[in-house]
């Protein structure tokens, strides 16, 4: 546990070393704000409620938690740490949680700074703060799991655009595949069980029944148990390329 | 400490390292093949070889960064295959290249590593300072690692290999990339822990294999090739105890015959003749030495000698005849081709 903590600090201090972490930030909270009221329009819906900000976060995830993900190991296989790192008493599963950890809270942040949105509807209205704790967790979660993929990844190359490039395009497909775009695809040739399992992977559906304020466990368990996978997938993945 | 085990029949010391039959493939290279050693604490070894011979490779396999196709590493009595995490405390290891944090400063990198290595509170101060001290690094401690210097770096390696004090400390080309002066540092360095730990490190300076290792093991294309003392490999060399004498005032064909008749001499060779000097190359049977009974027959002759040394041999010589089995005698060194 400590030698998790440990990587944990290293990797998330590491965010900060440069200004690019506080430019990050800052465009997050100015982007998802920028959705909601203009893109969103929060104000003519005239409802006291964040649907307009949350709806947003899948698109802004996209772009923004590659970006995190992208050097957690591209750039350890690039430099050659990664033989520093597995040769110091550190097991592959702290490695891979520490350093998962350290850009989860990171993202934490970053949402954790959009709070005046929900300053502002307080403000304007009297909102359900429930329905609004549950989407900020539900996009906790949804930002995880698209941080595992990104992390798996991002082991895969030893270069960083690459690696921001696939997982985009990887988390474009678990975003899209609730929509008929895709499945329109599938359906033509698919019996319907696979229809239904490809579009049951989608971020969308299940982010969206959460910000409704319905906590439902699989929904929870959706990203939760997606997240494990790839990080497992990531623990593999490091294993057999290391050697390269 | 030394492990001793006692079987009854006396104790004795298990080797801090032993390493069995190590295989290691990849794809259809075989890297390592079958390799076999122990080393014991106090020994320094040298791990030579040409470049893509399988050095760095084998080092990977010992220090638990690579798992090997076949073959065991036990350190201090730990498997590296079932204990991992107590092989690597034991180790402290340098890999090829030095990779560190760039972002980070040495002493924030130092930091890092020593939580990880579980040293806390005044200990944790205290060696960082020493090693700190060690490798003469104070000066740019709180520089970020990536603006300092390349012999700077490669120090920063080697105080993070040695931070915990470790029972056995691997360094992969060590002074690669260092000045002479760093070079000299950093060897005296190695000199001055290798009481009570086991060092192996590799490198393709052989100068630093006499100068630090009590052991050098050769490895060529993935297998041990060869394993001794330096002495002993110099030893090897085909020009080793041959005595070059320098005469004067001696007719070339009297000196060569007269000195033909000494005992333990295989033949003798006119290196340069004029009138006035002769200079002679004597070689030995067997490698033996010859500078006594050459220098006694010498002087009851009343010879003039204005020069008498004995060739140690060089071990560039040894070297390259090991490893490269089907290149030309390792006699012709300086004009063989395909170097480094």
């Amino acid at each position: 546990m400590s030698t998790i903590w440990v990587i944990f600090k290293r990797e998330l201090s590491g965010y900060f070393t440069t200004p690019i972490a506080y430019v990050f930030l800052a465009l997050f909270v100015f982007l998802s704000g920028i959705f909601a009221f203009y893109i969103g329009n929060f104000f003519d819906r005239g409802q006291a409620d964040l649907q307009a900000f949350f709806m947003f976060h899948p698109w802004l995830y996209l772009f923004f938690i590659p970006a995190l993900a992208m050097r957690l190991w591209a750039e350890e296989r690039k430099v050659g740490t990664i033989e520093l790192l597995f040769t110091l008493p550190v097991t592959m599963t702290q490695a891979v949680l520490g350093k998962f950890l350290a850009a989860w809270v990171f993202s934490g942040i970053a949402l954790a700074f959009t709070f005046p949105m929900w300053i502002t509807v307080n403000y304007l209205g009297t909102p359900d703060n429930g329905v609004i704790a549950a989407s900020y967790i539900g996009s906790f979660l949804m930002a995880g799991a698209f941080l595992a993929i990104g992390s798996c990844i991002s082991a895969v190359t030893k270069n960083q655009v690459i690696a921001f490039v696939v997982s985009a395009a990887v988390c474009l497909g678990f975003v899209m595949s609730g929509f008929p775009l895709v499945l329109d695809v599938v359906s033509g040739w698919a019996p319907p069980a696979i229809v239904d399992a490809v579009s049951s992977f989608s971020f969308l559906t299940h982010f969206e029944a959460i910000t409704k304020g319905v906590i439902d466990l699989r929904d929870l368990i959706f990203f939760v148990s997606l997240g494990a996978f790839w990080l497992f997938a990531n623990a593999v993945v490091i294993d057999a390329k290391k050697a390269q | 400490m030394a492990m001793r085990v006692d079987d009854g029949g006396g104790e004795y010391v298990v080797p801090m390292i032993e390493i069995r039959d190590l295989t290691k493939r990849f794809g259809p290279v075989v890297a390592v093949d079958g390799v076999s050693f122990e080393v014991e604490r106090g020994e320094v070894l040298g791990f030579l070889g040409p470049n893509g011979a399988g050095k760095s490779t084998t080092m990977k396999m010992v220090t638990g960064f690579l798992a090997p196709d076949a073959g065991s590493v036990t350190v201090g009595g730990d498997d590296i295959a079932s204990s991992p995490i107590a092989v690597k405390r034991r180790i402290g290891y340098l890999p090829e290249g030095a990779p560190l944090y760039g972002d980070m400063t040495p002493r924030a990198f130092l930091g890092f590593i020593a939580e990880i290595r579980g040293l806390a509170g005044a200990r944790r101060r205290e060696r960082i300072d020493t090693v700190v001290e060690q490798v003469s690094i104070g000066p740019v401690l709180d520089r970020p690692i990536e603006t300092l210097s390349k012999g700077f770096k490669r120090r920063v390696g080697l105080a993070q290999a040695i931070l915990h004090d470790p029972e056995v400390l691997v360094l992969d080309e060590p002074t690669d990339g260092l000045d002479p002066n760093q070079k000299h540092e950093v060897r005296n360095l190695i000199r001055g822990m290798s009481s009570d730990k086991v060092i192996v490190l590799s490198t393709h300076i052989l100068e630093e294999v006499e100068a630090v290792c009590s052991r050098a093991i050769i490895i060529a294309s993935g297998r041990l090739v060869s394993d001794g003392t330096p002495e002993a490999l110099v030893s090897r060399a085909p020009n080793h105890n041959v005595v070059c004498c320098g005469l004067r005032g001696v007719e070339a064909s009297g000196a060569v015959e007269a000195l033909g008749a000494v005992d333990g001499v295989q033949r003798i060779d006119v290196v340069a003749a004029s009138a006035e000097r002769v200079s002679l190359q004597i070689h030995p049977v067997n490698g033996a030495s010859l500078l006594a009974p050459v220098a006694e027959f010498a002087r009851t002759r009343g010879w003039e000698v204005d020069e008498l040394y004995a060739e140690r041999g060089r071990l560039d010589d040894v070297f390259r005849a090991i490893t490269r089995p089907h290149g030309s005698s390792a006699g012709n060194a300086g004009a063989a081709s395909g170097e480094g």
